[in-house]
Parts: C-alpha cells; structure tokens; sequence
C-alpha cells in the first residue's frame, strides 16, 4: 500500500477523537479500517490525519438493557456473528455480520465504521432499517441519536457531522414470536451485496401483527420496503400473499453495475425479499 | 532387488516448506542499499495525442530524483523498444517504444518515470507529473477496429489490421458445406480475461559501472529470453552484460512470458543514475499492464453428412492485439488456435481465417492455454450445437467423430500431426464417472415437474498441443527463437548432483518434479539432487516455462544429459571392471557386467573415480558432466474428456457448478499430486472464465473492471470437489513418454460449463450464450428463451 502522505494521531476516549477530529484539517477516524483504507491505498481518499479509535474500549461490545441491546461502535463483525446475546435478541444483526466478507474482514471490520462510511452494498445497513435502530452520536456539541432511517442520506453520505463521532447502535430486542432473515446475493468480485434483503416479521396466534423488509445494493440508501410489508399485518404470510406482495417493491433509480443492471437488481430483490419473508416467518413459526 | 520407482510417485514439493513459512524470497523482498524506487506515469486514457510534459511540481517532493519521459530515453541512444518475437507474413509493426512518445494507445501506457528514495515518494511525484493530453476516440472491441470510420491506432495498419492470417483449404470447406446434410452455427465472444498472478511484476536492476554490466532481479518465466530481447532491442547493452535473475516467482500464467517496458525502464533507469532501481507493480497497474488473454470474436460453423459424421468447419475469427503486438502475441490466435480446430475428431475439410487486430486497450497474449481454450471452446460449442441440430446425444456425436485409435499418427487439415491417442476411452470413463444417462433423466424429470433448480450436463473432448515446440517448424511459421531446451547435469565427486535447467519454475513444482526424474535414472534419493534455474548467470541457456512444455521438453533434455553422464560412466565401470563397455549396464544405481551381478560398480564408485582420474581409459577427461540440448521433434498431444454439472435458479440465473468430473491424458505421470494440482488450477481459470471473469471496456477502450472489487475471480466456495481420473496414452516421441499438464484444466473447462448451462436452458429454445455466464445474463436468456 503506497498512500499519501497523512498524519497519525491514536485518541484515547471519545472526547480526544471529537477534539481531534475538529481540530485536524481533513481529518479521517480509523477503526477496522476496512473501509478507508482500501480508498487510501487507491488514493481515492487522501485525508490530511487519520485518527485511531482502535484502543478505545468504551466503544466496544454488546450490553442489553432491557428491549434493547446496544452494541458499541467498535464491535467487530465477527464478535456480533458470534454473540449469544444479539443471536437470541436481533438475530437479523448477528446473521448478516456472519455475511460479511470473509473471517479476516470479520476480525477487522467494526459496525460503526461500516455505516459511517455507508456503501450501499454494504451488510449492515438495511438490518439496522428493518429492524428500526437507532444511532447514537457524540459530537463538540454534546451528544444525539439519529433512527436508522434518517442516518443513511446519500451514497456515502450520512447524517453524520463531520466532527462527531458514532458510540454505539441499540438495536430493539426481537418481541417473542419474532423471526428474522437475512438473504444476500453476494457480488462476484468484491463479496458485496448485489442485493441483501433483511427481513423482520412477529407472528402471533398465526397471524403477522408486524413485518419489515430492507434491502441493500439495490439503490442509493438501503431501502425500506414499505410498500411491500404494509399489506401483511393481519395476514397468515402464506406463500401466495408473500409473491404477491414482492411484486409491490417499487425502487427509484437502482444502482447498476457490469455485473447486475438495474432492471436486474430489482428483479433479484423481489426474489430474495420473498424468500427472506417466508425464511422470517419460517423461523418466527418455528 | 528393484528399487522402488522416483518416477510415479507423490513426492512432497520440496519448494512448499520455504513458501509457506514465509521463507521464500520474491523480487519485492530484495533490499539494497540506495536503492531507489520508480513509479511510471501512465495514461487516463485509452487513445490521446500527448502534449508538454511538466515535472516542475514532481520535481519539488522530497525524495524525487529524477523524472524522465521519452525524450531522455532518445537522447540516450537506445534503441528503446519491446519487440514483437514472433513474425507472421506481411505482419505489421508499428514500434513499441518504452515510453510514449507522441501518442498514447491504451489505459497504462507509460508516458513519465519518477525516480525517488521511497516508493511513497515516487508515487506522490508521479501524480504532480502534469501531462497534456489531447484524447482521441478509442475502440475496444475487435471487430468494430476494423470497421469503416473506426478510429486507427497506427497509419501503418489501415483498418487497425495487424495481419490478415488464413489456415485449411478454403475451396474444399466450401464444398463440404454445399454438401452437407446439415450446418450448425455458433457466433460467439471469447471473453478477455486478467491474467492475475498471485505475485505482481517487480524488478530490482543494479548497474555495474566499472564491469558496465547490469543485474535484473525479475518476475520472469524465461530469463533468457528476456535476457536477449533486453539486449537487442530495448537496453542495446551485448547480451553477456545483462544478468536476469528469476528468484522465487509468484505465479504468471503467461504474463510472465512476455518482454514489458517496465523492467527495462527500472534498468535503464539505474544506468543514468548509477544506483539500484526498483519497481514494483501496483495490483491495479497489473491489471492495466499486464498482458490480457483471449479476446476474440468469431463465427463459426460446422457442416454433417446424414450420419452425423462432421464434412468441414469454418471459423472467422476477430482476435485483439491490443495497442500494440507483445511478445507472442501473433502466434497465439494463428498457429496455436487456428491449428487446434481439428479438435479430437477427423474432420475432412477446414478454413479459419483469422484477424489480429489493434485496439485501444492492454496488448493481448499468451495466457494458460493461449489459443487452445479458443480454439476448444469452438469445436466444443460446435458439437453441441451439431448435437442440437441432428438429434444426436452430446455424448455420441463426439463418439462417432473422433480420430480412431488405429489412424495415428493422424495429419489434421490444419498443420497439425497427431502423434498418438485414443479418445474413447477417456470420454467412456467422464460419462461413467458422472453418471450421465442418470443425470440427463434427472435433468428430464425437473423439467417435466417445474421442481427444483435446471439441472445441465456439459461434456468438452479437448485437445491441445503441447511440449512447445519443434524449433524448425515454429522457425518456419515465424517464431523468432527456438524452442528446445538445455539441460546441465553436473555430478559432485561424493555422487550428488546438480542440474542445471532453462526451464525456470514459477509455482509448478519443477525442483521436485526434475530431482525425480534424476534419482530414478540415477538411482538416487530425491535429496541427493539440487535442481538450479532462473538465473542466466548459471544456467547455460533456456527458453523457459509456458506452454505445457518444462516436462516434455525441460524434462527430456535432462534425461539426455543424464544418459552422456551414463555412457560416460559405463566407460569408465568397463575400464574398472575390465570388461568391455557394451557389456555394462546402469541399473538400480550401479554398473555391472551384463547378467554377472557380483562384477559391479556401485554409482558412487565411478564418480569418484571419474574426479580421481586416477585411472580412467585412455584419453577421457577427469570429471562427469554433461549439458544436453533438446529439441523436440513434434508437439505433444495430450486429451480428455471433461464434464461439467451445473444447477440453475430459475427465478434468479444464479449458476452453480455442482460437480465436475475431468478425465485427461497427459502421457506418463512423473508426480500425481502435483499432476492433479495443475488439473485442478486449471479447471478453476477455466470455469473462472466461463462464469464471472471478463476484463471490461467500454466502446472508447476504459477499463471498467481494474480492480479486484470489479474483476471477478473464481473463489474456493464458488467450486466443487472436481473428480478426476487418468487414462494413459504415452508420448512416442519424447523419452519420458510426458505430455505436459499445465494448461489442459483452463483449456477444457470453458466449454464443459457453458455446454452445461446451455443444456440446462435448453428446453426454453437457448442455443447460445457468450461467457461470464453471470446470473443475469441467464435470467435475460430464461425469460426471452430463443429470442435472445
């Protein structure tokens, strides 16, 4: 890797990171590195001072309290794929972290890293919509919390200030008669997702009392299918009501590539959004 | 007692214990002291006029030493060029030179160098290097090149035609279709790929000003060739002034082979400065630079009496040069293509006429297979579509096509003497293997029950000529060099030995494979032997490793020289013994008198006797040495039979490969595992090429597909177990009876698969569909069936 030249500092707390971060001319935060570093070696990134969040431990782990399980900024991917706790409580997150890249990705890449820098073929992002997580920042001016939704604005651009920094993610503990899937179909180059499609849906006595469905790849921000979940809420989520409301999705201006065209995308989305519904209610029946 | 047989076994790589610790020394690992690092300044674009030149900026980073372009490099008076190394008639030339001058013709052409003491440095003068350029309109595809009002890359190639090459009797292929009961047709696209060694190119060139000599550490498959095409055309320096050495060298499948600007610029580079330069290649600057593969387009057709016996094949092939020839180039869509399209069947009557035409992106050449995958993937998509049209079974059109046993040796209609086979067999034995009349009634049954995903079976029988190659016929087809190969056997007086080859490895396990073949002449432990290549220093002389040639050829002429040595040692047992030299053999490490077992001479004895000279027969010389120069009479023709199995989404085209069953005849059989390694290497390039790999351009000549976030590589999840077996046809003409293995995998597979997918679509009226078989591609074809 041959970047261009840039400043190393290692912040120690939250505190030293926001300070440096409004301090520091161009200033980019290191965490797995997974992200920006690839971008530094391409030098399409060419940040002035890199900041190393690393060594800070308040930013990592998973802790529930309560309905809702946060988990720290700095968690790795693999930690989340393995964690008892988000397996029982957002089975969803520890599914499509375990679909990230392969294991050395895993063991690198952070959760706050991977929605700061908010590729659109990226793992994360649509589980945190599907699921309705909520982003916690810390910033010069004090600290806010941002819903999924209003997070991801643009490709690579979030509401992120530029001296703030992501903490932590809590994610709302599953309600019992929950099940989740995550289906992705993976690029062929890069292991990104062309589409991944994450689903929610509770079940009780039979019936859905509630459903989300979140896709990755297919367009700018990760989109929020509601206009394929809204009908199912008091249905049975048999097979046919699941075709027939995949055929609902509708997505402006979907991303294409050589590899998948937009037309193509959007085709794959209401196949994989089917099938991680029925894998959803699959699980929340079982 | 017989010892057990060297030759045969799994022998461990002797190279892996280094390599996979992390012992191995690559050219990048090499330090010097001063030493400087290159960065090259490449073009944005794929066709521009090049303006001023500006270093001021670069010029003022710390570390920048120098900044050149093409102008210092003319000022020098060298004669500053990479040749092309292979000559068809009325080919045209247009000069490479090392850097652009006036003009630059694809995305990587090199316009600048920058000199600096770190390659952080180097790299940050480059991007101040300020060139102005003026683009022009490129053109990538090769056909649309030579089209009316396309954009020409050099005035002395009107219509961007590098050559205009014809094979076959044109007039006899003409009536063998006006007579044909029936024609089947395929248009296809042979996708380019990136040839993607796991080592990116490197050099560290050090000038000797005082001896006036330079040493080039490279990543090369040939050091002497690059020696002599430095010397002749690029550097001007007397070839025995320029040292090539090939350290440990990561991979290349071909584009290792061939002569670059880069390696040459780094020398000439550390002349002017007279310290030591390295360069290393970025991925993405391999990707740019190094030489692509394929890239043809072709339309071809083939013509059956009504038994389903093949009358004649034609095919026109488009086949890309790129912006400029590179070493081989010519002859990769000519000779080792246009010959193969007798393919494993004996057809009456063949044309092919092939293009090679310059487009506005990375030169085109020899890649694993070079040619042959082309020309495979031709014959092999033309049986199937023969299959489609006559009604028969994949499996017994080629049956009743193939060369018999008793017609070899069998003279092609396209050059080409078959000097063994026997193909049935091999084909009889994939189709066992599969399964494949369960398989096709499985494939029946989904259909018939809309259940599960499409299942479809692909056979490919390939045939490829190896063991490259007889010096004189490649001599009087244009090649600028011979292509034997030298072997020294030097025997230490305590009875080890050393050989010395110009087969210099690259990842094929040749310090195992060689030391096998010398402990079982010699009847030595494997350990006993040192194997030494890729250094023109100490090797005599080489042509190199490509072309499924280092066992055939490399490896015949160490038996060569191993058989001096034993003569030499049987003279001077019969002296010892007092018997007379026709009476003494060399078996199981020792010389004795024919059928007198007690009368002998153990191995160790003789050598050391050779060195003592104390008493050797009259006038021989102390010592036992031998160098050997062999040079093969005929290619070698290795074959089989692949199939592939594959299973189809039917909502979404996602292609999976779900097993692959490849049976090949590669003659004897020095070492299975490593045997077994290059078959299955070879099989994930080809099924890499058939589903996800294609070096992407757009119209103008961008490389959409640099990096390897774009490029898709085969990965292990994507492949199956493959199943594989031999069958064993020995090579009559060399003494090893070795065929060569490297490129047969990449050469069958392309066909295997895409046959499979276009079974699996068959009932939906596909008859075609051009590689990577991505998932889209599929699901286009399954919802618009024949239309597409």
């Amino acid at each position: 890797m041959v970047p261009s030249a840039f400043d190393f500092h290692r912040a120690g707390s939250v505190d030293e990171a926001i300070e440096l971060l409004g301090r520091l001319p161009d200033a980019k935060l290191l965490a797995g590195g997974h992200s920006l570093i690839p971008m530094m070696k391409l030098r399409l990134a060419q940040p002035g001072a890199v900041i190393d969040i690393g060594r800070i431990q308040e930013l990592s782990g998973v802790c529930r309290d309560g309905d809702v399980v946060s988990v720290g900024a700095l968690t790795r991917h693999g930690e989340i794929a393995a964690s008892e706790e988000l397996r029982a409580s957002c089975p969803l997150l520890a599914e499509a972290a375990g679909k990230i890249g392969d294991p050395a990705v895993r063991n690198r890449g952070t959760l706050g890293g991977n929605i700061a820098h908010a590729d659109p073929a990226s793992d994360l992002p649509a589980v945190l919509i599907a699921v309705g997580a909520v982003v916690h920042l810390a910033g010069p001016e004090g600290r806010r919390q941002v819903a999924a939704r209003d997070f991801f604005v643009d490709l690579l651009t979030t509401a992120l200030d530029p001296a703030e920094v992501i903490t932590r993610v809590d994610f709302p503990v599953a309600a019992p008669g929950t099940g989740q899937a995550y289906l992705k179909h993976e690029h062929p180059a890069s292991g990104y997702a062309v589409v991944g499609a994450a689903a929610s849906v509770t079940l009780s006595g039979g019936r859905c009392t509630a459903a989300s469905l979140a896709f990755n790849g297919i367009s700018a921000v990760p989109h929020a299918a509601d206009e394929v979940v809204s009908g199912l809420v008091g249905g049975t989520l048999d097979d046919a009501s699941l075709a027939s409301v995949s055929s609902l999705l509708s997505v402006r201006d979907p991303l294409g590539d050589v590899h998948a065209s937009g037309e193509y995308r959007v085709e794959l989305a209401r196949v994989y959004g089917r099938r991680a519904l029925a894998s959803a209610r699959d699980r929340a029946s079982g | 007692m017989t010892r057990n047989r060297v030759i045969g076994t799994s022998v461990k790589r002797r190279e892996d214990p280094d390599l996979i610790t992390g012992r191995g020394r690559y050219t990048d690992d090499l330090t010097r002291p001063g030493m400087l690092h290159l960065a090259i300044v490449r073009s944005p674009y794929a066709h521009a006029v090049v303006g001023r030149i500006d270093a001021t900026r670069a010029l003022e980073v710390p570390g920048v030493v120098a900044v050149y372009t093409a102008a210092d490099l003319e000022a020098s008076g060298i004669p500053g060029v990479v040749p092309t190394a292979w000559l068809l008639p009325d080919l045209k030339t247009p000069p490479h030179p090392l850097l652009a001058k006036d003009r630059v013709r694809y995305v990587g052409d090199g316009v600048a160098l920058v000199v600096a003491d770190s390659r952080y440095s180097a790299r940050d003068g480059a991007d101040l290097v300020e060139v102005d350029y003026e683009p022009l309109q490129g053109v990538s595809n090769p056909r649309k090149a030579t089209e009316a009002g396309a954009p020409q890359l050099f005035d002395e190639a009107p219509g961007n035609i590098a050559f205009d090459w014809e094979l076959g009797d044109a007039e006899a292929t003409d009536r063998a279709f006006e007579g044909a009961a029936t024609v089947a047709k395929v248009a296809l696209r042979n996708n380019r790929l990136i040839p993607h060694a796991v080592e990116p190119r490197a050099a560290l060139a050090e000038w000797d000003r005082s001896a006036g000599s330079v040493t080039i550490h490279m990543t090369s498959q040939n050091p002497h060739v690059h020696r002599l095409l430095m010397s002749l055309a690029s550097l001007g320096l007397p070839e025995h002034k320029i040292r090539i050495v090939a350290p440990e060298v990561g991979g290349g499948f071909g584009s290792k082979i061939h002569h670059y600007p880069d390696e040459a610029l780094a020398a000439w580079c550390a002349m002017q400065l007279d310290r030591p330069v390295k360069w290393t290649a970025t991925r993405s600057e391999t990707n740019m630079t190094d030489a692509h593969g394929r890239d043809h387009v072709t339309e071809a057709e083939i013509a059956l009496d009504e038994d389903g016996r093949i009358v004649g094949l034609r095919a026109n092939t488009w086949a890309a040069m790129g912006a400029y020839l590179s070493t081989f180039a010519p002859a990769v869509p000519t000779y080792l293509h246009g010959t193969l399209l007798s393919g494993q069947y004996a057809i009456p009557a063949i044309h092919v006429h092939v293009f090679g035409v310059f487009t506005s992106t990375t030169p085109v050449d020899a890649y694993r297979g070079a040619g042959r995958p082309e020309a495979t993937y031709i014959v092999e998509r033309l049986l199937d579509r023969a299959a489609d049209e006559t009604g028969l079974d994949a499996a017994e059109i080629r049956r009743r096509n193939f060369v018999p046993p008793d017609a070899f040796p069998f003279q092609t209609q396209v050059a080409l003497a078959y000097d063994s086979g026997n193909y049935a067999p091999a084909l009889d034995r994939a189709l066992e293997m599969a399964g494949y009349d369960d398989l096709l009634a499985e494939q029946s049954r989904r259909r018939a029950d809309g259940d599960g995903p499409l299942l479809g079976v692909g056979l490919s029988s390939y045939i490829e000529a190896c063991g490259i190659a007889p010096s004189q016929v490649v001599g009087s087809l244009g090649a600028q060099a011979g292509l034997w190969e030298s072997a020294k056997i030097r025997v230490h007086p305590t009875g080890s030995v050393t050989v010395y080859t110009g087969s210099s490895a690259h990842g094929q396990g040749h310090e195992t494979t060689f030391s096998q073949i010398v402990a079982e002449k010699l009847g030595l432990d494997v350990d006993q032997v040192d194997v030494v290549h890729g250094d023109t220093r100490e090797v005599q002389f080489g042509m190199g490793t490509y072309g499924s040639r280092s066992a055939a050829v490399g490896g015949s002429a160490i038996v060569t020289g191993l058989d001096k040595v034993i003569a030499k040692g049987r003279r001077i047992a019969a002296h010892m013994l007092e018997a007379a030299t026709e009476d003494v053999v060399f078996e199981d490490g020792a010389f004795q008198v024919k059928g007198v077992p007690d009368r002998a001479k153990a191995w160790g004895e003789v050598v050391l006797a050779a060195y003592l000279a104390h008493d050797l027969p009259e006038e021989m010389e102390p010592g036992l040495e031998a160098t050997s120069f062999y040079n093969p009479s005929n290619f070698t023709y290795p074959f089989g039979t692949h199939v592939a199995v594959v299973e189809i989404d039917r909502e979404t085209g996602v292609v999976r490969l779900v097993r692959y069953v490849a049976v090949d005849d590669v003659g004897n059989v020095i070492n299975p595992m490593i045997v077994d390694g290059q078959i299955h290497g070879g099989i994930a390039q080809g099924v890499g090429q058939a589903l996800w790999e294609e070096a992407v351009y757009d119209d103008d000549g961008q490389l959409l597909t640099g990096t390897m976030l774009d490029y898709a590589l085969p990965r292990a999840h994507n492949l199956p177990s493959y199943e594989l077996d031999r069958t064993v046809t020995p090579c009559p003409h060399n003494p090893l009876g070795v065929k060569g293995v490297g490129e047969a995998g990449a050469i069958a597979s392309p066909a295997a698969v895409v046959n499979a997918v276009v079974d699996a679509l068959f009932h939906l009226g596909v008859r075609h569909l051009d590689m990577p078989l991505t998932p889209e591609k599929v699901w286009r074809a399954m919802k618009e069936g024949g239309r597409s």
